[in-house]
């Protein structure tokens, strides 16, 4: 298990407590009493540390090495019925952004989300989870096969931003994006979107427009991330602390700010500290949120989700 | 003999004497062109050595495209507020306070209708002066009221972008901005109503992720920049050169996202062009 630097004193206790099992276990001394106090004080430890964590501490724990991420996540929830689908048809496989069809139950639906990699070799192969127009255009042609058969579709978010390359750019990046944007609003299919690690800026959005938009509770969903946020404002990368506070970017405040729908809680710690439990969550926030959207027409769906998106913004006058 | 004497010390002239050249009467291209402003002006604001495309604002475009300079503003008092009281090194309310005071703008955007030659057009410009042409909640609103105005009333749409994309001080109210824009754009797409993408220098971030790659046709003016991330962040993270002309107005329809380039002069009548041919009207002259 990999801490980060705050949740040391938890992996302090962690290690005391370990030791004081382990004297139990090889001498005759009596450790129970101890243990216990040491398990108690872990409890505090934990309850003070994570439930009171700062905005950049949930974007540490968002981009977590352990955390699950979109390949993890269906695979758990569909098993074998996960087909994975490839391609956009005029380009490459973008190995940034996956997509396939899958089951929850009886219902098929069409999964697309940003992938991340686990270990050096795989965050290459994965471009570190930034995507190329091409992967839009796959996630788009992905959505249109699922709006032609009626296949409700669930996007996971999981981004440090779409890819800023040279190759992107003569690719037409923004193009891509825009018309993803453009084409969910309308999508004649239910669309749940989760954010399940890093929602950053119009790379995240370019799959993220959706009748339901949720939160896992340690994720972040902004604009901009907070470290470049830092480097333009402050013109120093030393402020992503106060970048995150001030972009009011975890799920909470998001929520608050009726930008997302609903939050999806995670495992004391973290999505990593106990992934079945995390898996089980998402997969009920899905069935949950699809059972809301499955009666309405195409047309309601369509209209109460511009509807939705029209009502974002505030302003004066 | 020296050529030179001055007869008493020190510099006498009073400053109130002082031959001052006025602010604003000459011009400097980047190629290092002097052009007198009044020139510039009768120009289209067009460099005559070197045709280079000045900055313009909302002021100077609405007077290129609509005839005699005629127009109704739309939703003229819409400001900005604080919903996520921001504060970098500065207060956001005191940013926008001081971008009002110097551009004398309200925001980012200015929207009107009018006629232009001698048919209505709806048309949303951006200022750059303002923020950096930075969309917040305030330029998707009056974006999308204006295409609301084109879909209600069946008059074609022109935006103008000049943003360097999302304004940060609204996080993710700017972000969603996009989304709000594209659902406008969408429904007039299905009411068959042109809508015509101008991309002007520069047009980037979060502009060119929705409205300004979206128009049934996009153009632009020659030597703009245009990208979705900009030229220092490309390459900062590839660590590569970037080409002579990378993310250029030519770059742009060279690689496929552009419809047409044209100088500025002959914007109004490119642009009425093509909606009289896609309406299947007779051509205006």
């Amino acid at each position: 298990m990999e801490y980060l630097e705050f949740e040391l004193p938890i992996k302090e206790l962690e290690d005391q407590l370990q030791k004081c099992k382990i004297i139990g276990e090889e001498s005759e001394v009596d450790v129970t009493e101890t243990c216990q106090q040491i398990e108690k004080k872990l409890a505090a430890a934990q309850k003070d540390i994570y439930k009171n964590l700062t905005a950049w501490q949930r974007v540490q724990l968002s981009r977590h090495p352990e955390r699950p991420y979109t390949l993890d996540h269906i695979r758990a929830i569909c098993g074998d019925s996960f087909l994975e689908l490839h391609g956009d048809r005029s380009f490459k496989d973008d190995k940034a952004m996956i997509g396939g069809l899958g089951k929850i139950g009886d219902q098929s639906f069409m999964f697309i989300g940003q992938q991340k990699g686990f270990n050096t070799k795989t965050r290459q192969y994965r471009n570190f989870g930034m995507a190329n127009p091409e992967g839009y255009r796959k996630a788009l042609r992905l959505m249109k096969s699922a709006e032609k058969f009626g296949i409700p579709v669930v996007t996971l978010l999981d981004t440090p931003g779409a890819y800023p390359g040279l190759e992107a750019e003569e690719r037409g990046q923004g193009e891509a994006i825009a018309r993803n944007i453009l084409e969910m609003t309308r999508l004649k299919v239910p669309v749940i979107t989760i954010v399940i690690g890093e929602g950053a800026s119009g790379g995240a959005l370019g799959i993220g427009v959706g009748d339901r938009v949720l939160m896992l509770e340690n994720t972040w969903y902004s604009v901009i991330s907070p470290e470049s946020c830092s480097s333009i404002l402050w013109r120093s990368w030393e402020y992503k602390e106060q970048a995150a506070e001030a972009l009011k970017l975890t799920a909470v405040d998001m929520k608050k700010l009726k930008l997302v729908d609903d939050i999806i809680k995670e495992p004391l710690g973290g999505a990593h500290r106990d992934r079945d439990k995390t898996f089980k969550a998402v997969s009920d926030a899905i069935v949950k949120s699809y059972e809301t959207l499955k009666n309405l027409s195409p047309e309601d769906l369509v209209s109460q989700r511009m509807e939705k998106y029209a009502n974002m913004g505030v302003y004066k006058g | 003999m020296s050529w030179f004497k001055r007869k008493t010390a020190g510099i006498t002239t009073t400053t109130e004497e002082k031959k001052d050249t006025p602010k604003g009467l000459w011009y400097k291209s980047p190629t290092g062109k002097i052009v007198d402003t009044e020139e510039l002006e009768k120009n289209f604001y067009v460099s005559p050595e070197d045709g280079y495309h000045v900055r313009i604002g909302s002021k100077e475009y609405f007077e290129i495209l609509f005839d005699d300079n005629k127009f109704k503003e739309l939703d003229k008092n819409l400001e900005s507020k604080d919903p996520l009281k921001f504060e970098d090194t500065k207060k956001y309310p005191e940013r926008l306070k001081v971008a009002q005071d110097k551009t004398k703008l309200k925001d980012a955007v200015r929207t009107a209708v009018g006629k232009s030659k001698g048919k209505d057009l709806v048309v949303a410009c951006m200022d750059f002066a303002f923020i950096g042409g930075s969309m917040g909640s305030v330029v998707g609103e009056k974006i999308a009221r204006a295409a609301d105005y084109s879909l209600k009333n069946n008059i074609p749409l022109m935006v103008i972008s000049k943003s360097g994309g999302a304004r940060m001080m609204e996080a993710a109210l700017s972000l969603m901005q996009l989304a709000k824009t594209s659902v406008k754009l969408a429904q007039l797409s299905d009411a068959k109503i042109p809508y015509i993408s101008l991309c002007t220098d520069p047009t980037t971030g979060g502009t060119t992720a929705s409205f300004a790659m979206l128009g049934d046709i996009n153009i632009s003016e020659p030597g703009a920049l245009i990208g979705f991330a900009g030229p220092r962040i490309v390459r900062d993270t590839t660590g590569k050169e970037l080409p002579e002309g990378f993310q250029t107005s030519e770059f742009l329809l060279e690689h496929g996202f552009l419809d047409f380039i044209t100088l500025r002069k002959d914007l109004k009548d490119k642009v009425n062009q093509y909606i009289d041919l896609i309406t299947n009207q007779p051509l205006r002259s």
